[in-house]
């Protein structure tokens, strides 16, 4: 039985207020998990910077720094590049999810977003 | 003549050696198979009476009766797990469904800033319920109208962001009179959707009063249909967000005021 990780740190990147709340609250189903959360890109740079995060959540369409610009930037900071991702993408685009995807994000989920998938796609990122 | 004689009678000899050893080798292997023979013979069971027969014939119908019981019993086990594993499922969505009516509830209770309640309606429309187009529409009490705030998604359904609807007059006129909330089966209807008749029309009401009006359009592609937890949304919505809207709206204006009378108090304080 694959354990998941204990006491993970999330970084959470969205915009929209609602949803960053229901993703911090479906997040709260791991074990002392602690959520931070961003409002854009550059907010989410600025919260990398001062702590350890083991997995970042961030949608694609966001003001001053969308989610893509944040990946390709994570993913070429030597120091950030092995978090996991997961990308948040609003529509079925496929075009957004396979650039996301192709820049060096792990995984994504579709909004509306089911807390169950949310929890899946996590699990199978963070298993030990 | 002597010499082959002699190397005749030499491998006899030794011919007759060999049939010797193979003889004894022979009457050796015998030996080892009597007393084989001899053990297996006074081995347990061997022989067993005819009660020994039927004790263990007993014994194996114990068991294979107890192991039917062991197949039965896991039988109803896995059935148990899986009627386990499917209420796990259930209070899954149910517990995915509370929480987004949490957030909803909350979100459109954290405000009193009006164009903020309106934008959090629309997140919860298209992040919550998953619409691509709709509109937000608030009736005007003095011309009986229901007019656009917001919409979402007017490419996809033009005229989205002028509409207007009288009450009584139409299909949204309608929901605005009855109070109750209008839902197309797109199936039955053959997706003849227009701006008269959406997918959903959910009037907002504050008790029995009808204060505005969600109309839904389109909804994401990846979405096929209303689900139970949108319905439970839409109500939420009918309910909460018309107070949130409303007591809002009450608190810009009060608020409008007070800066009036404040302003006209210092212009007093100010001229005596």
């Amino acid at each position: 039985m694959p354990t998941i990780m204990e006491n993970a740190t999330f970084l959470v990147v969205e915009d929209s207020p609602t949803m960053r709340q229901l993703i911090s609250f479906s997040l709260r189903r791991f074990r002392n998990a602690k959520i931070i959360e961003a409002v854009d890109g550059v907010d989410a740079l600025k919260k990398l910077s001062g702590q350890k995060i083991d997995l970042i959540l961030t949608d694609i369409n966001m003001p001053v720094m969308d989610g893509l610009k944040l990946v390709s930037l994570v993913r070429q900071n030597s120091q950030l590049k092995d978090i996991p991702i997961v990308i948040i993408t609003t529509e079925g685009a496929e075009e957004d999810r396979e650039r996301g995807m192709a820049l060096g994000a792990n995984s994504y989920i579709s909004k509306p977003i089911q807390s169950s998938h949310l929890i899946k796609t996590i699990t199978e990122l963070l298993t030990v | 003549m002597t010499d082959d004689v002699s190397h005749k009678a030499e491998k006899f000899i030794e011919l007759f050696n060999k049939g010797k050893e193979f003889t004894e080798e022979l009457l050796k292997e015998n030996q080892k198979l009597r007393f084989r023979l001899a053990s297996l013979e006074g081995a347990p069971g061997h022989g067993a009476s005819e009660d020994e027969v039927s004790g263990l014939k007993g014994q194996i119908e114990l068991l294979a009766e107890e192991n039917r019981k062991m197949t039965e019993r896991f039988r109803l086990v896995e059935e148990e797990n899986k009627d386990f594993a499917n209420r796990y499922v259930e209070v899954e969505e149910q517990n995915n469904n509370l929480a987004n009516l949490y957030v909803a509830s909350y979100q459109l209770h954290s405000t009193l800033d009006f164009r903020e309640v309106i934008q959090i309606v629309q997140e919860i429309i298209i992040n919550l319920v998953g619409a691509e187009a709709f509109s937000l529409l608030l009736l005007d009490e003095k011309t009986n109208d229901l007019k656009v705030i917001a919409s979402e998604g007017s490419e996809l359904m033009p005229g989205l962001e002028q509409m207007t609807a009288r009450v009584g007059e139409g299909t949204l006129g309608q929901v605005a009179r009855t109070g109750q909330s209008y839902y197309v089966n797109h199936d039955e209807d053959g997706g003849a959707i227009s701006l008269d008749r959406p997918l959903a029309a959910v009037p907002l009401k504050i008790k029995e009063h009808v204060i505005g009006m969600i109309v839904i359009y389109k909804l994401l592609e990846q979405k096929d249909s209303f689900s139970a937890v949108d319905y439970e949304l839409f109500s939420l919505l009918a309910a909460h967000a018309a107070t949130a809207i409303f007591s809002s709206k009450l608190y810009s204006q009060s608020e409008r005021k007070l800066n009036t009378i404040q302003s006209f108090l210092d212009l007093l304080t100010t001229s005596t």
